[in-house]
């Protein structure tokens, strides 16, 4: 425990305009990284504590979920509708969500109500009182949820795609968990949620806004400091997509067929995690440049909608991707995503294709300071994936120095197009399940 | 989602800015070019990057009869090339720049938009300028892009009850040949058999300086972005006389009553009400910020009366709420829904919307309450001025569809002003409203 008052260590600034990112660390130790902006009299807060939906009890899935839609339903004392009350009166933001690997909060508030913003999440995250009502109210909410999403072609298609992947891994289960899990949660499990999750050892915060790094030590400390030091023993054993080139076909009486496919991808922590964002970039990531576009929509007019990305878990990752096209045509359209997996995999890339995506990816990283929670989200980001505090210096060296030789290379090693598995919900013409 | 479809962009644009405009908040410079194109700059430093948006005061509701779904069809041929900068050259070099883009569409306008490190502000405008008045389209690519739309509409209105009953019942609402009746992407047959020239004619009819209306925010220099408006939008003719923003308006009775969508699809029932309020276009200014204020408590978010009612008190619905679009170029809508618990049936919680609003207006505001709502909406503005692109939103929907920037920045003065018994008033407009319909979204067997 550091009892120095606040630590600050100052990064260089990024970019053309200064985004100066400051270590704070508070009289207690609660360390926060903080980019102050005085323009607007407001203060915005993001955090994340490790662990989410895939540490959900067996027979409990949602769990996380459900803890994060009540937490601010009522803490200390302080009932569901006065605090919701005193949130909104005082345009206060707070939302808690809970991720399949992780659980986190968004905070924003004006500078004038900034002491009892901060005493509200404080409340929430320590003493909240999970009553009958409001719990019982948002499971019904997300029970409705979860009930329309099973005639949802997006949501039929992921939940069928995960499965197919992760077999009986926790990643398979829906972070919402399912209608009856939800009725097996019980007032205990939530507050032992609370208890075990909430903890300081793993919190990860980034602050941006009108606030200095004295009075941020200050808030950091009334807010955190009580949270218990260790979390819970929690962990989950690391899994491998098992992607076999199987087909999934749902049928629903729907015009067009939503279609997924992935196998396995890199981690955020993978060496090659950069070299497959580029891959990624020209082969589906691009909005409106990448070749499925091209060869899907652009040329053949087959879908609205087409794309890849890469989706790194802590445990595990995937390469995904989606389309959504008419029934009738549903084959041709997988014939060119599976001939657009193997042109690429064969190392069929341009200098051209390779130079423009290192410059989008590079190039496009500044929009996302255009907002104080955006920020505050990249700073968690860089601490949960230890990025280091000069990250935002060092981040166009990792894309600049990429080759066509290393995405061919990582082209070769990712890509299977045999192997895609593949989930279309709709009633597709001449495909069928191969289990 | 790319090139997307904005069907309700006032009403999604209300549900990030819960409290439409905030003036002397985003403190706009202002003018215009001489060829009647208005410039609008929203400085903005905290990132080294700039929002270059123009807007078309033309939207689906511009469109000639049998050709619905042309406004939106051309939205995405704006992507084609030019003869200057043809085969989508435009997204090419945007995104080799890291820029990102995207357009939309509703009944009132259409807007194109990129954002991008600000030094390449020039570019941009250049290639936007360029294709204002010189777009190229190829035979084959409209074809191939109506079948793209037509996939988007199946996936959009097609695969999804709840856009079906939306659709269905706005021609209920609407009088017969309304614009604001028909779909912003096209009844499917219309759409089908729309062509080239059709999509050309449209743009020969709307794509013009005077009907057009640039907004730049972010990292930008004013005076650097007014040179750069001279040099690209300035020297663009104006074409020779249109008639434009003739809003088509039938005065025809309206069907209203009800409107019920039984799918097999839907497993959670919603029951809405829609009544024809005034838009700040053609309504008085006092009204509408009073139906702002009366959405606002009725149906702003769980602590709102509905919401206190119907889900927490008597338990007979999972959600309830108000949303009130008030920057139509036409009429307003002002909107009331449920979504019942299971077994509850739609009637009952329709009373209980009712009841509501009887309550309102018999007891009346609760001491502080109206204060209390006041200062939330207003604070709304500086949570606005936090996001580059809020800004630009706004003022752009707003003038897009004829309004100053003056109505916009004096939006808290109006709000000040609006009295207990405003309020009132606009509740009982509301209510006794002949121009409305109810909805309802039922699984299919279910009993209405």
């Amino acid at each position: 425990m550091r009892a120095l008052g606040f630590i600050i260590v100052l990064l260089a600034s990024f970019s053309a305009n200064a985004v100066t990112v400051e270590r704070v660390i508070s009289a207690q130790g609660i360390e926060a990284w903080l980019v102050q902006d005085h323009a607007n009299p407001l203060v915005s807060m993001q955090f994340s504590f490790a662990g989410g939906s895939e540490l959900d009890p067996l027979g409990k899935s949602g769990l996380a979920h459900l803890a994060s839609t009540t937490m601010d339903e009522g803490a200390g004392d302080l009932d569901s509708q006065t605090f919701q009350s005193r949130l909104t009166d005082q345009s206060i933001k707070l939302r808690f969500s809970a991720g399949r690997d992780g659980f986190s909060g968004t905070f924003k508030t004006l500078k004038k109500h900034e002491d009892e913003a901060f005493d509200l999440l404080r409340l929430a995250l320590t003493e909240p009182r999970f009553d009958d009502e409001p719990v019982a109210r948002l499971k019904s909410q997300i029970q409705s949820g979860l009930k329309s999403d099973l005639e949802k072609p997006n949501a039929v298609a992921s939940i069928a795609l995960f499965k197919s992947l992760f077999g009986d891994h926790a990643y398979a289960r829906r972070s919402k968990g399912t209608v009856e899990s939800l009725d097996a949660i019980k007032r205990a499990d939530l507050l032992n949620f609370v208890k075990t999750r909430i903890a300081r050892r793993d919190l990860k915060i980034g602050v941006v806004g009108d606030i200095t790094p004295k009075r941020l030590g200050e808030l950091l400390d009334r807010t955190f400091a009580g949270l218990p030091l260790n979390p819970g023993p929690a962990k989950i054993r690391p899994v491998k997509a098992k992607a076999t080139g199987r087909v999934v076909v749902v049928e629903k009486d729907l015009v067009q067929s939503t279609i997924m496919f992935g196998h396995g991808g890199v981690k955020r922590d993978d060496p090659d995690f950069y070299i497959a964002l580029v891959m990624n970039h020209i082969l589906g990531g691009g909005s409106f440049t990448s070749r499925l576009y091209a060869e899907v929509r652009e040329k053949r007019g087959l879908a609205y909608s087409v794309g890849t990305s890469i989706y790194p878990l802590k445990s595990s990752s995937l390469l995904v991707g989606s389309a959504g096209t008419e029934n009738a045509r549903v084959s041709e359209t997988l014939d060119i995503v599976r001939a657009e997996w193997k042109r690429m995999q064969q190392g069929d890339i341009s200098q051209q294709e390779i130079d423009d995506a290192k410059t989008y990816l590079t190039g496009s990283f500044p929009l996302r300071f255009t907002s104080t929670s955006s920020i505050a989200g990249v700073l968690v980001a860089m601490q949960v994936n230890t990025l280091g505090l000069d990250y935002l210096d060092r981040r166009s060296g990792y894309i600049g120095k990429i080759t066509l030789k290393d995405v061919q290379r990582v082209a070769k090693r990712l890509l299977k197009a045999d192997l895609l598995d593949i989930v279309v919900v709709g009633k597709p013409e001449g495909i069928v399940s191969n289990p | 989602m790319k090139r997307a479809l904005l069907t309700l962009v006032a009403l999604g644009l209300f549900a990030v800015l819960p409290n439409r405009s905030h003036a002397e908040v985003f403190n706009p410079e202002t003018y215009t070019l001489k060829n009647g194109m208005q410039v609008v700059i929203l400085p903005n430093h905290r990132a080294p990057v700039v929002l270059h948006m123009v807007w078309y005061r033309a939207g689906s509701a511009d469109e000639p009869p049998g050709k619905s779904g042309i406004a939106h069809l051309l939205e995405h041929l704006m992507f084609k090339g030019t003869v200057k900068n043809p085969d989508g050259i435009f997204s090419r070099k945007l995104a080799q720049q890291g820029g990102q883009e995207n357009a939309f569409t509703s009944h009132d306008y259409t807007g194109y938009h990129q954002t991008v490190s600000a030094d390449r502000l020039e570019m941009v405008m250049e290639l936007e300028a360029d294709r204002m008045t010189n777009l190229v389209l190829d035979p084959a690519d409209v074809q191939t892009e109506r079948d793209v739309v037509l996939e988007e509409r199946n996936q959009r209105i097609e695969n999804n009850p709840s856009a079906r009953l939306r659709e269905k019942a706005n021609q209920t609402l609407y009088p017969k040949d309304h614009p604001y009746g028909r779909p912003v992407i096209g009844w499917r047959t219309e759409l089908a058999s729309l062509t080239r020239e059709d999509a050309l004619a449209f743009y020969k009819a709307n794509y013009a300086p005077d009907n057009a209306i640039l907004i730049v925010a972010g990292d930008v220099d004013s005076g650097e972005v007014k040179r750069l408006a001279e040099k690209y939008y300035g020297v663009i003719d104006v074409p020779p006389a249109q008639p434009r923003r003739n809003l088509v308006v039938s005065n025809a009775a309206i069907k209203g009553g009800e409107t019920i969508l039984k799918d097999a699809r839907v497993s959670q029932a919603v029951w809405s009400q829609s009544i024809i309020q005034p838009s700040l276009t053609n309504g008085d200014a006092r009204r509408v910020t009073a139906l702002e204020v009366l959405s606002e408590i009725l149906g702003g978010g769980s602590t709102a009366r509905l919401y206190r009612a119907l889900v927490i008190d008597q338990k007979l619905a999972l959600n309830s709420g108000t949303y009130y679009d008030s920057g139509a170029r036409g009429e307003g809508r002002f909107v009331f829904y449920a979504s019942p618990r299971p077994g509850v049936d739609l009637d009952t919680v329709a009373k209980a919307v009712e009841a509501e609003k009887q309550r309102l207006l018999t007891d009346g505001f609760k001491a502080g309450e109206l204060d209390r709502l006041k200062t939330r909406m207003l604070s709304g503005a500086i949570f606005a001025r936090d996001e580059m692109k809020a800004g630009a939103m706004t003022l752009g929907a707003s003038l897009a569809a004829g309004h100053s920037v003056a109505d916009v920045e004096d939006w808290p003065q109006r709000l000040e002003a609006v009295t207990e018994q405003d309020v009132l008033d606009a509740l009982k407009a509301v209510i006794t409203e002949p121009r409305q319909i109810t909805t309802k979204l039922l699984p299919k067997g279910a009993d209405e």
